[in-house]
């Protein structure tokens, strides 16, 4: 539907190019791909439970090529969208939106976890999954190899779309915080500790920082010699903990939970509980806050309000005797 | 690489008692840079300033660092003794070894190491200076009092006095604040409304002063020099410039069961009224929340007894937008609620009055026309018991305020007097922790209450209060006789501990003056600054910046209305280099620094930029006015890129400090 979609927007000449997706080494790895042409689209358009990635950062720089570009995005993926609107960051006279339902995305990992050995291929097939193997077909329950991201889906609205494919949904009363609370239960070693294990896994790729739609600096202060942060990340013995604090700091208040950071981490690390955190703690000092989820708001960090708590209170939260 | 000079000064025995100059000085001349160390006993001297300047010439010293004092106190000064060398004035740094280092530490090796550490982060920062130039802004000639008691109302008047338009806001619908309420003032017992009101109608007809009664600040932005705010003006449902004071609507007025605040509820007033006979602006003001016409729509009395036609009952809040050069905040006080303290049966009996309901009912325009009457069954109380410091001088109870509130022994003592004066055939009781009387005239007052008019004077503090059958039980201790004591009173007076008015909490967040734990505005310096606040422009008048009487209140309020004038005669501010500049290269154009901008400097501007293979680029970039930022460096924080930066603080400069301290 999609595929029909792109081709009519390119052969009516509503935009010059869409942003989608196409297949990669393998039939789960599905990129984000520009196509300039319907027989580009005929040829290599693809769309499908592995289509994970938010397409909302390539925006910046397909918004301002000239033309008009039109994209298909997700109702996670809007929410970035939306962000980067408010932020200035793309020019939405340029880009013609094509709002996706979404069931959730899927993981191979987890699938393969769930005792697929040697996948072919894998097929809709309701809220279940068709999964060709070596060995013959399985199926397994979608919820069950969701994305984590998809499977602590926050919403199913669409908040900025120009057409819609499927029906508009809802936010979601998520279970996303479940896991940053039990983290706060912890004694500050045990987190220490467990922060540790899974951020010296890091080789410092710079995958999370290069998805991330809120990474969207023109120029990173990691890559800028002049920051003096540059060579901080790296000061530490335990340095891969520094770089991803800092990452979190920066795209605190307007991180919109989009999940990329964890999806596309080849090691596996956990990089989304930081930024949820942040989030949570935004929203128990500062109400209730999504970034992304209207034009109106201001970043609760980017904004100041007689009704903010006093510095003390995030300093006893820090643990800090009264 | 800059040729440095270090000196660090001995303070006399401030820093030198604590902290090994010499070493310092040593230990200094080893950093990269510097070319000269030293150290003298008085830095600040003349002779100390006229050998920074000499070494200046003699090493060609580019930058200089100071290891002295917080720079609040003399940079000022070091930068002018290095101006007058031909130094950059910006190209001088303070190490504050005195009040972040000496007066801190008790060992004196480890003052020393510090305040090494301190010298060598201001010796990093100083390589990165570069000299800047300080423009100048514009003064707005006129001033905004907040506030219009007493306080308000006398720097009002020496500030219009000195030839400078003044606006006085004041949430109540008149002018005159606390002081209307009181009777007789001590410790000349002359009638308070005697000597305020003849200041209040000064102020109505000065033509320099604005009175904006029942309105209030609303919204502050902008910087000393230029100020602009926003006024409330709440709807009085009375056309303040037609309005005569003729009084008509509030004697005709059907509602008349409403609690009269002035009386603190003693009485009742209508529904429309002026809140006493002397009031500045005299005008009627329509209290919505009782008014039958604002409630139901059936009604009209007042517009229709209205000879002027002054009632408009369609009449809306107002806000109204005005520029300012300079801010003085007067919001007074209030005397803290009782509700917590009722071991006293404040809320249990009508005869236990607080000390400010007490002056309602001696003063002759009160609710009983002068006679001291008791509330509940309105006859001549006989015995009546004063219990001092009710809610003052708590320090860590849960209730209660930690400090003295200064006022209370000396009103306490003028009641007691007048109280036997009028009535001699009372019995007059004071129940006292410690008699406070530093001020003029103020102990033989207090001898006087207790010699002259017999006033039995207590040390000691009553336990318990009890309404029984007409009388209040109270039970005290008298501490110097060890014993208790039971008296039956027909009266009980509590002279309630006094707190910042309420509305001094988010005046203070719109001004950014900082307060202290009690919600009082906290000063420059509590000894060499008292009516400044630390923020420029923002002065301070009367019980806003702690408990006053009335002399020290108009002394307060005088000498704040001469720093404002200070400020208003001069025609330009010298501004502070130190301001924001965008790196274009780097900005994202992504508002996060307009966002946080309080003064409205940041703007931004689309520009052309080369791009790769001879392309252009299009790209939304910041742009900050340094006329009208303040260095504040929210922006600096805010921008993810680190595209903006402080001139004199940049992000490199303060890594560099950091740097030298921890690695």
């Amino acid at each position: 539907m999609l595929q029909v979609k792109a081709i009519e927007l390119l052969e009516s000449g509503a935009v010059d190019r869409v942003l989608g997706w196409k297949k990669g080494d393998f039939f789960y790895d599905l990129t984000p791909a520009v196509f300039e042409s319907a027989d580009e689209v005929r040829r290599e358009f693809a769309y499908g439970p592995f289509a994970g990635a938010n397409l909302s950062k390539y925006l910046i720089a397909e918004s301002r090529r000239g033309g008009k570009v039109g994209v298909f995005l997700k109702p996670c993926d809007t929410y970035s969208l939306v962000q980067l609107l408010k932020e200035h960051r793309v020019l939405r006279e340029n880009v013609y939106v094509v709002g996706v339902q979404c069931e959730g995305m899927c993981d191979i990992e987890k699938i393969r976890d769930a005792g697929c050995a040697g996948v072919t291929a894998v097929e809709e097939d309701g809220d279940r999954l068709k999964v060709a193997t070596l060995y013959g077909e399985r199926t397994v329950d979608r919820r069950d190899v969701l994305l984590e991201k998809c499977a602590a889906c926050k919403s199913r609205k669409l908040v900025i779309y120009d057409e819609l494919i499927g029906e508009q949904g809802d936010v979601i009363d998520s279970n996303r915080f479940d896991k940053v609370a039990a983290l706060e239960a912890m004694t500050p070693e045990q987190r220490y500790e467990f922060w540790r294990g899974e951020l010296s896994r890091c080789i410092r790729c710079n995958a999370c920082r290069n998805v991330c739609p809120a990474c969207s600096c023109e120029k990173c202060v990691f890559d800028n010699p002049d920051s003096g942060v540059r060579n901080k990340a790296a000061a530490d013995s335990f340095e891969e903990n520094m770089f991803h604090i800092i990452r979190a700091f920066h795209v605190a208040s307007r991180c919109t939970d989009c999940g990329e950071c964890s999806r596309v981490c080849p090691q596996h690390i956990p990089l989304h509980l930081l930024n949820r955190k942040f989030i949570k703690d935004i929203n128990e000092l500062y109400g209730e806050y999504q970034a992304g989820a209207d034009f109106d708001s201001r970043p609760p960090l980017m904004d100041f309000t007689q009704g903010d708590c006093e510095p003390s209170i995030v300093y006893q939260r820090g643990g800090a005797k009264a | 690489m800059q040729r440095i000079g270090v000196f660090v000064c001995w303070c006399g025995s401030n820093i030198a008692a604590t902290v090994d100059v010499e070493a310092v000085s040593q230990a200094l001349a080893k950093e990269p840079g510097v070319v000269f160390s030293t150290n003298y006993q008085y830095m600040c001297s003349q002779t100390g300033q006229d050998m920074i300047q000499s070494k200046i010439h003699e090493y060609n010293l580019s930058a200089v660092v100071i290891c002295s004092c917080s720079p609040r106190m003399h940079e000022a000064t070091f930068r002018r003794t290095c101006e007058k060398a031909g130094l950059n004035p910006y190209m001088v740094e303070i190490a504050n070894i005195r009040e972040q280092c000496s007066w801190i530490h008790k060992d004196r090796a480890e003052a020393t190491e510090k305040a090494v550490i301190l010298g060598r982060a201001a010796i990093a920062k100083v390589q990165l200076n570069a000299p800047l130039t300080a423009g100048t802004s514009p003064v707005t000639k006129r001033a905004l009092v907040i506030g219009g008691g007493i306080a308000g109302i006398q720097t009002a008047l020496d500030i219009a006095d000195a030839g400078f338009e003044v606006d006085i806001v004041e949430k109540e619908p008149t002018i005159g604040g606390k002081m209307t309420q009181i009777d007789k003032t001590f410790p000349t017992l002359d009638c308070a409304a005697c000597i305020l009101t003849p200041k209040m109608v000064d102020c109505a007809q000065n033509e320099k002063i604005t009175i904006y009664a029942y309105s209030e600040v609303e919204a502050v932005s902008g910087f000393v020099g230029s100020f602009r705010v926003k006024i409330r003006r709440k709807a009085r449902y009375v056309k303040e410039d037609v309005c005569t004071g003729c009084g008509l609507c509030t004697e005709k007025c059907p509602q008349k069961k409403v609690p009269n605040a002035f009386n603190l509820g003693l009485d009742t007033r209508r529904a429309i009224y002026i809140p006493f006979a002397q009031a500045v602006p005299k005008v009627a003001t329509i209290d919505a929340d009782y008014c039958t016409m604002l409630r139901t729509g059936k009604c009209g009395v007042c517009s229709k007894v209205c000879e002027a036609g002054a009632i408009d009952y369609k009449q809306k809040d107002e806000v109204i937008e005005r520029e300012y050069g300079a801010i003085v905040a007067a919001t007074g006080y209030n005397p803290i609620s009782l509700a917590q303290f009722d071991e006293f049966a404040y809320s249990q009996s009508p005869d236990v009055v607080s000390s400010l309901e007490f002056e309602r009912l001696m003063n002759a325009a009160g609710p009983t026309g002068g006679t001291l009457l008791r509330p509940s069954d309105g006859t001549h109380p006989k015995t009546i018991v004063f219990v001092q410091c009710v809610g003052s001088r708590c320090d860590g109870a849960e209730k209660g305020k930690p400090y003295c509130s200064k006022i209370c022994c000396m009103y306490t003592a003028k009641h007691a007097m007048l109280c036997r004066e009028k009535y001699p055939d009372t019995d007059v009781y004071v129940f006292y922790i410690d008699v406070r009387t530093p001020g003029k005239n103020f102990d033989e007052f207090y001898r006087r209450a207790v010699e002259e008019y017999g006033v039995h004077y207590i040390k000691g503090m009553v336990g318990k209060v009890v309404p029984e059958n007409g009388k209040l039980k109270v039970r005290a201790s008298d501490l110097l006789d060890g014993r208790q004591l039971h008296i039956d009173a027909d009266m009980v007076v509590l002279a309630a501990a006094i707190e910042p008015d309420k509305s001094a909490r988010p005046l203070a967040t719109m001004l950014t003056a900082s307060m202290d734990t009690n919600d009082f505005f906290t000063e420059a310096h509590p000894k060499l600054r008292p009516v400044e606040s630390p923020t420029a422009g923002i002065f301070l008048s009367g019980a806003c910046q702690g408990p006053k009487d009335i002399p020290e209140t108009v002394a307060q309020a005088g000498a704040a209305a001469s720093k404002v004038i200070g400020l208003l005669s001069k025609d330009q501010l010298t501004c502070n280099p130190c301001v924001a500049a965008p790196n274009e290269m780097m900005c994202n154009g992504c508002s996060s620094c307009e966002k946080v901008c309080p003064y409205g400097a940041i703007t931004y501007v689309d520009k052309e930029f080369r791009g790769p293979n001879r392309t252009t680029l299009i790209r939304r970039v910041a742009q900050v006015n340094p006329a009208v930022c303040q260095g504040c460096g929210a922006c600096t924080v805010a921008c993810p890129s680190g595209a903006m930066d402080l001139k004199g603080f940049s992000n490199r400069q303060i890594m560099a400090e950091v740097d030298a301290i921890c690695l």
